[in-house]
């Protein structure tokens, strides 16, 4: 176990390091570091005192070296727009994101599994049928338009729900979030619903296919002969069974939820990390930009590797396969 | 070409075809692909204007609804943007667009992907765990994630933005076509093509990738949908394609900000056609995967 955990810990290192090789490279070897890192409205005075701080006069790996370094210190270099170090600005936002991607798998995991059991329960049914179309149509759907129909419908046609912003904030135990407030509520509501939607569709596909390689294996026909209730056999026995892979997967779509909050917060105008990144792109403010792609790779990488270990636990078949 | 791998390719033709006709759904989701297809192909001779040529363009047409007329008595049956655009036209120009994008990045990294799948199938040992670590790698970000981060550094353009398709989607590619060659690489055609003395490229093209092609058409129709999604995505957050290529995504970002205003028809229409183009796409490959392999897995 041990052994499994520190291999898998090194892969994750290196992971983080070629990233941060290639995010230097974008930054320094393919476009002009100092026209990226240096505001565009400033004096030439103040861009040779930039250029030698950064030390742009060295040599590429002498540089890479430093960037590394400060990267590690969480030096990032500061915004142009909001004079700040970048990973404050990011760290600042970090919570919307946050409470925004975990509603939103909450969300799909709500709905997505009861309607994955009901289709692979009675396959090829009319309601699997209906059931599977609809998922298909749930991944078709580019999230920007599914948020910008919910705008349509719920806020500019019905005007039940506020379309923009976080709304009020409460406190609970000591964090801050919308989750507390009846107001903040009805903000969380679209967007998590937007960003669930696309993994809706998935976690329904996975249940389905769990539900329909388990009933058919002898334990089920086991349980059966002794006469346990069919319900009984659906929610313990075989909910069990499909709860493993749905784990892995869940805990590796958190990451790529998080990337894709980036559109649903640009629809929502959520104050999150994403809406930050694409405001930053927009304005050409590049260090907020670089500690967003930084930030978020590192997090990544660190879901990924917690989901492995996690995985390892409940499976001792992957920790088996990964020591051959 | 050797008489076996076209009779290989013609079964497979026939078997699509099968496939497709026994389901009511494909059939329907495969004519709107192909009317999509061929209204993107002969767009310019389809549009009664060409959208780009601002000579044609009157800003007094501007956001006129659907069904309305221009002074000159020409119909906008869709209606007009805020630049007084032909939606209809508009909408034609931006499907080739689209479909241009996502079906040429498709291809391309369905070449590359290939190549590099045969590669580490057929040779094994070393070249294999490089390919594969390095397709580990790209299959463990999400497509999104190394899309923007690309588009971020680099900035947005047409080739840039195929480029940052095509690097998201090879890794699929290879990983299919190199379980699917792994499976084939033993079987005794492949043991007698070499006993023969057949040099290897020929074995690798001739014999193996004609027996890999079913799981590589499924993939391939479903990351064509997939990249027309992703692209469309990214050019709404502005970060795709330029304004002097709109394709579907750019469109609806332009009626976007009208949408709240009333002026539904600018963003809603390409909205529509995208969703149509994406929804039959993958219909059609998800009915193909059920066709020609059950166990291929479901995403």
């Amino acid at each position: 176990m041990t052994v499994f955990v520190i291999r898998r810990f090194l892969q994750s290192i290196a992971v983080l390091i070629v990233t941060a090789v290639i995010v230097f490279i974008g930054i320094y070897a393919i476009g002009d570091p100092a026209e990226m890192l240096i505001a565009p409205d400033a004096s030439p005075a103040e861009r040779a005192q930039v250029v030698a701080s950064l030390g742009l006069d060295k040599p590429l790996w002498e540089q890479f070296f430093t960037f590394a370094w400060n990267a590690l210190h969480g030096d990032l270099g500061r915004s142009f727009v909001f004079n700040r170090p970048s990973i404050a600005l990011i760290f600042e936002r970090l919570p919307a994101t946050l409470e925004l991607t975990l509603t939103g798998l909450v969300f799909a995991l709500v709905l997505g599994i009861p309607l994955g059991l009901v289709s692979g329960l009675k396959p090829n049914s009319p309601t699997d049928e209906v059931i599977m179309t609809g998922s298909i149509f749930g991944f078709s759907l580019p999230s920007f338009w599914q948020g910008m129909m919910l705008i349509m419908i719920f806020s500019v046609w019905l005007g039940w729900l506020p379309s923009t912003g976080r709304g009020q904030m409460g406190e609970f135990l000591g964090i801050r979030s919308s989750l507390f407030t009846l107001d903040g509520l009805t903000h969380l509501i679209l967007p998590a619903i937007n960003l669930s939607l696309f993994k809706l569709s998935l976690v329904i596909r996975l249940t389905r296919t769990g539900v329909r390689e388990t009933m058919p294996l002898d334990f089920v026909k086991f349980a059966r002969a002794k006469g346990v209730s069919e319900r009984r056999i659906v929610f313990v026995h075989v909910f069990k069974n499909i709860l493993i892979p749905l784990i892995t997967v869940i805990g590796l779509e958190l990451g790529s939820m998080l990337a894709f909050a980036v559109v649903t917060e640009t629809i929502f105008a959520w104050p999150g990390i994403g809406k930050l990144l694409i405001d930053s792109i927009m304005r050409l403010d590049r260090p907020v930009v670089v500690a967003y792609l930084l930030v978020i790779v590192s997090l990544f990488i660190f879901i990924n590797f917690v989901v492995d270990v996690l995985y390892s636990l409940v499976d001792p078949r992957v920790r088996l396969g990964g020591a051959q | 070409m050797n008489a076996r791998a076209l009779f290989a390719e013609d079964m497979l033709l026939g078997r699509l075809v099968f496939g497709i006709s026994r389901s009511p759904k494909a059939v329907v989701a495969a004519v709107v692909c192909i009317i999509l297809l061929f209204a993107a192909v002969i767009g310019p001779y389809l549009t009664p204007q060409n959208p780009f040529d601002l000579a044609v363009l009157d800003i007094l047409d501007s956001k006129l609804p659907p069904g309305s007329q221009s002074m000159d008595g020409m119909n906008y049956w869709l209606g007009t943007d805020g630049q007084g655009r032909d939606m209809f036209s508009a909408m034609i120009y931006g499907l080739r667009t689209s479909l241009g994008v996502g079906v040429f990045s498709g291809i391309v990294a369905l070449l590359v992907g290939t190549v590099l799948g045969l590669i580490a199938a057929y040779f094994g040992g070393r070249i294999d765990t490089l390919i594969m670590r390095v397709v580990d790698l790209m299959l463990g970000f999400p497509t999104i994630l190394v899309a923007l981060m690309l588009l971020a550094l680099l900035g947005q353009g047409l080739w840039k933005v195929i480029f940052a398709l095509i690097l998201v989607q090879w890794a699929t590619f290879a990983r299919a076509v190199r379980s699917a060659a792994l499976v084939e690489k033993n079987k005794d055609y492949v043991e007698a093509a070499v006993t023969l003395g057949i040099g290897t490229p020929r074995i690798l093209i001739g014999h193996i990738l004609p027996n890999c092609l079913p799981p590589l058409i499924v993939i391939g129709m479903l990351q064509v949908a997939n990249a027309i999604s992703a692209e469309a995505t990214l050019s709404f957050l502005g970060i795709g394609l330029p304004i002097t290529e709109p394709s579907l995504g750019l469109l609806i970002a332009n009626g976007y900000q009208l949408l709240m205003s009333g002026e539904y028809w600018i963003s809603v229409y390409p909205g529509v056609l995208l969703l149509v183009l994406v929804f039959s796409i993958n219909i059609v490959g998800d009915r193909l995967r059920e066709v020609l392999n059950p166990r291929l897995g479901e995403r």
